[in-house]
């Protein structure tokens, strides 16, 4: 189990440093001076190259390479190019709203997924299952993009129910603080996306769930439990639905990364001011900083949640030994 | 090859729910094919009315049954020119993702070792790129065009098949046909492809449904973030040009069809790659 996870972790950090050092390498090639909007060509020659100096952007690539490098380790992630800010407090920021929008949607989609994927196979072949089955798949064949556009065109356009986008009304909350997120205002703006991520994240946990759920009832203690004469509910969600769990379970980290990464798009219709949105604003500037931290990121999201999966499914199922 | 793919078709058509979907999925090709030349209107022509003046936003009326978009331009005949760029991306895209994703699964899980270890790491680090941004910056590195969009997306969406073709060849390399192979002295270039090769392809034309399901979606997706081909007119950049142009909320019949298109499309092409699954793949099949 220890060298298991000393590898495992072994391999994590290779492939983060790997990553780390294509990214570095790719941004310096994007097309377009990133200095550009920061550095002003009207300036003098002279102050030009000192504000170059200042960034570390005269030096060779490669030294600059070994000082990102350096500076990553005590976690410095430099000096945006656009906003002249550090980094890592840009990126904190919006990371929480992206957060705040995916996390409780993912929650809730996971739930109601799980829960209705187990009753469907539970009665299966009811008319109930083709109608959810072919809705959950309709849902996640639909980009979800045009969904948000469909949602607020009905319920914000039409029905003036909810905010068009954004995260709280202008000029309300100029800091984002707690008192913001816990705001009515907020919520009122967080309701539309997060009822749109829940149909559009609804569809994998429950097709999951259902075929897990179809496999566990067909198992033999499910038929012990029964002879033992163990009341049907009871083997619904002691038996049946718990041990269906498992790969529910194990895939979270995992796509709880890849939602993260996926959240650009969702965050855009509604001008959600969140990291997807951000990488986009980013990449479209060649603020390198920003774009490299923000991947950064995100990668130690996904290849951390890829290794608490690896290391969940040894806690939960004890059948599962390492090698 | 070609009696693999005859059967994918009968096990699809042997289920009421892959029959619809293939029905659909063939329409859809029609349209890709046909449309163009049925097509009332060129895809970025500006219609004008008698008097002159430019069809703006007109809802839809028995000339335009779709309507007309800010810039005068038919929708319905948009919605035909513009199946073939999102299928034909879609495709390609579907095809080249399986094609190396087969071959990195087929060389790691059958060579093993310091290979497979190493194909393994580059395959993880794929894995960990966050998805569409990582094609974004790809974009604008290499210019906004239909093959560049293509290559992008390969080269993120290969990891997947590639994990799930290596685990299959794993349990394969094992059996006694292959022992029977090497023992008649057969190089591992004739096992990996004519012996382990012909196994795997029920899990790559189920890779290449699900990968195109995917690819369609991106591709629009990437239209949608403004990073498509700006010179090609497809279901997902009509969706863009009513979004950037600020009329969507007035014109649903700009942006309504095109959603709705790669909706039925992609839900066809979703079940397709579910009733061969299920047949294929016994563990799906006791299942359900």
């Amino acid at each position: 189990m220890r060298q298991f996870l000393i590898k495992r972790i072994w391999h994590a950090l290779l492939t983060l440093f790997v990553m780390v050092s294509v990214m570095f390498f790719m941004f310096r090639m994007l097309p377009g001076d990133p200095t550009a909007t920061v550095i002003s060509p009207a300036l003098y020659p002279k102050a030009q190259e000192a504000l170059k100096a200042q960034f570390g952007l005269d030096r060779p690539l490669h030294e600059q390479y070994f000082i990102y490098l350096r500076n990553l380790l005590v976690f410095d992630f430099g000096i945006s190019f656009h906003t002249l800010r550090p980094v890592a407090g840009e990126i904190g920021n919006r990371l929480i709203n992206t957060l705040v929008l995916i996390l409780p949607s993912m929650v809730v989609a996971y739930a109601i997924g799980a829960f209705a994927g187990a009753m469907v196979a539970w009665k299966r072949g009811s008319k109930v299952e083709g109608f959810l089955v072919l809705l959950a798949t309709a849902l996640q064949s639909t980009p979800v993009f045009w969904l948000g556009m469909l949602a607020i065109l009905f319920f914000s356009i039409r029905l003036d129910m909810f905010p068009v986008g954004h995260i709280v009304s202008p000029g309300k909350f100029p800091e984002a603080n707690l008192q913001m997120y816990l705001s009515l205002d907020f919520l009122h703006h967080l309701a539309l996306p997060f009822m749109v991520n829940v149909a559009y994240q609804f569809c994998f946990p429950f097709l999951l769930m259902r075929s897990t759920m179809l496999s566990t009832i067909g198992e033999d203690y499910i038929e012990l439990a029964r002879m033992k004469g163990v009341p049907e509910n009871r083997i619904l969600y002691h038996h049946a639905m718990r041990n269906s769990m498992l790969p529910l379970a194990t895939t979270l980290p995992m796509i709880l990364g890849w939602a993260v990464a996926g959240s650009v798009v969702i965050e855009t219709v509604f001008s959600w001011p969140g990291l997807g949105l951000l990488m986009v604003e980013a990449v479209g500037r060649s603020d390198y900083p920003v774009v490299q931290a923000a991947f950064l990121l995100i990668a130690v999201l996904t290849v951390g949640g890829t290794l608490l999966a690896d290391l969940m499914y040894g806690i939960l199922d004890p059948r599962i030994t390492y090698k | 090859m070609f009696r693999t793919i005859s059967r994918f078709l009968a096990i699809i058509w042997s289920s009421p729910a892959g029959r619809i979907s293939l029905s659909i999925f063939c329409l859809c090709v029609a349209i890709a094919t046909l449309g163009p030349l049925v097509a009332p209107y060129g895809p970025t022509e500006r219609i004008y009315d008698e008097a002159g003046k430019l069809v703006r936003l007109s809802p839809p009326t028995w000339k335009h049954w779709l309507g007309t978009t800010l810039l005068g331009r038919d929708v319905m005949s948009q919605m035909l020119w513009g199946a073939r760029p999102a299928l034909t991306i879609g495709v390609l895209t579907a095809l080249g993702t399986v094609l190396i994703g087969v071959n990195v699964g087929l060389l790691a899980g059958y060579l093993g070792g310091r290979v497979d270890s190493i194909l393994m790491r580059i395959t993880d680090i794929f894995l960990g790129l966050p998805f569409l941004p990582f094609i974004i910056v790809l974009l604008s590195l290499t210019g906004q065009n239909i093959w560049t969009i293509i290559f992008a997306m390969m080269i993120v969406m290969w990891r997947s098949t590639a994990r799930i073709v290596r685990a299959e060849v794993l349990s394969l390399r094992e059996r006694q046909f292959i022992a029977a192979a090497r023992t008649t002295g057969a190089s591992d270039f004739d096992i990996i492809y004519k012996e382990i090769a012909p196994n795997i392809m029920p899990f790559a034309l189920v890779g290449v449904t699900f990968a195109l399901a995917w690819a369609i979606i991106t591709e629009a997706s990437i239209g949608f973030l403004g990073f498509g081909d700006p010179n090609v007119v497809s279901w997902g950049s009509i969706i863009y040009d009513a979004y950037a142009s600020q009329m969507m909320y007035r014109a649903p019949w700009w942006v309504v069809p095109p959603g709705i298109a790669i909706m039925v499309l992609v839900t066809s092409v979703y079940f397709i790659g579910r009733a061969y699954e299920e047949v294929v793949n016994p563990r799906i099949k006791q299942a359900g």
